[in-house]
């Protein structure tokens, strides 16, 4: 399968990092994975493009790995149609202090407009 | 007018009860809201038992967590993290529970009331004793979010005080100073 996986640095992005890569190493996705401008992230692009290649190195996973500029929301939705990915993946939360979970801006713009098949990763 | 703030937008007028306290509700059930100590064992679990049994379908943004182990994980951090919780009591059953766990200076508020006893009157008699508790713990700011389309929580919300801070995302955030307001005395 065709994966496209948005990242913009927030503790949720990095775990569904993790699973995603697993998963891909499981059952061979061919993965890409678009370092996003979040600011509601604590890590700087390249922070997250480190952690990106040493999860993958990890791994022994090759995957495309690039950055997008511009509205990470918007941005993601028009690669993930242009390049006609099977499925787009995103962080699924954070957890406020009581334990609810709120989903961030960039998931709430996905879910809302993408035409690709969206999973977020709890 | 005495204090200035006390009259400022978002904070109520009507002071705050401080448990704890007894009322009768709509259908004339006498109800006891108290302070859950973290030493009240027998409190914990009548605790888990209100959310073993809490309708699914009444969960609001993930919590509360569903079967009884997730519950008491999710129970046990939040008295870990030094939270404030008060528990509705009817006899001997929990049928209400609103916490304010801190979050930095300020705290998250969240408050449950068991279906059988929603549209009762508990959850508004359990929110403005759990304020006024907070008040005389020397809580200031409170905030809570909210699903966009609970109108009957965010009208709850709004009746005590609070007001809309972000209302860009799926959920509601809103916002109340406790350091402004006043509490009645227990005598």
């Amino acid at each position: 399968m065709k994966v496209l996986l948005g990242i913009g640095g927030s503790d949720d992005s990095l775990e569904a990092l993790s699973r995603t890569v697993e998963r891909a190493v499981e059952a061979g996705d061919a993965l890409t994975i678009a370092i996003l401008d979040n600011p509601e992230s604590e890590r700087s692009p390249a922070e997250v493009e480190a952690a990106v290649e040493a999860v993958l190195a990890d791994a022994d996973l090759e995957a495309t790995v690039c950055r997008v500029t511009g509205d990470p929301g918007s941005e993601l939705v028009a690669l993930a149609e242009r390049e006609e990915f099977d499925e787009l993946v995103l962080g699924g939360g954070m957890r406020s202090p009581m334990g609810k979970i709120r989903l961030g801006h960039i998931a709430e713009f996905v879910l809302l407009n993408s035409r690709v098949t969206v999973t977020l990763v709890r | 007018m005495t204090d200035e703030r006390s009259t400022a937008a978002g904070t109520p007028a009507d002071p705050f009860p401080v448990p704890p306290l007894t009322f009768t509700d709509a259908s004339g059930r006498e109800v006891r809201i108290d302070v859950l100590s973290s030493s009240d064992d027998a409190g914990f679990e009548s605790l888990v038992e209100m959310y073993d049994d809490f309708d699914p379908s009444m969960r609001a943004q993930g919590i509360p967590p569903v079967g009884e182990r997730r519950v008491r994980t999710w129970l046990q951090s939040l008295l870990v993290l030094d939270s404030h919780n008060l528990l509705a009591w009817l006899g001997e059953r929990v049928i209400g529970h609103a916490t304010l766990v801190p979050d930095g200076e300020d705290h998250e508020l969240a408050i449950f009331v068991h279906q059988d006893f929603q549209g009762s009157g508990v959850g508004t008699r359990l929110i403005r004793a759990l304020l006024g508790y907070g008040a005389t713990r020397g809580v200031g700011a409170v905030w809570l979010t909210v699903e966009r389309w609970n109108h009957a929580a965010i009208t709850l919300y709004e009746k005590v005080g609070f007001e809309t801070t972000n209302a860009e995302a799926l959920d509601v955030e809103m916002e109340l100073d406790l350091s402004a307001v006043h509490t009645e005395s227990t005598g």
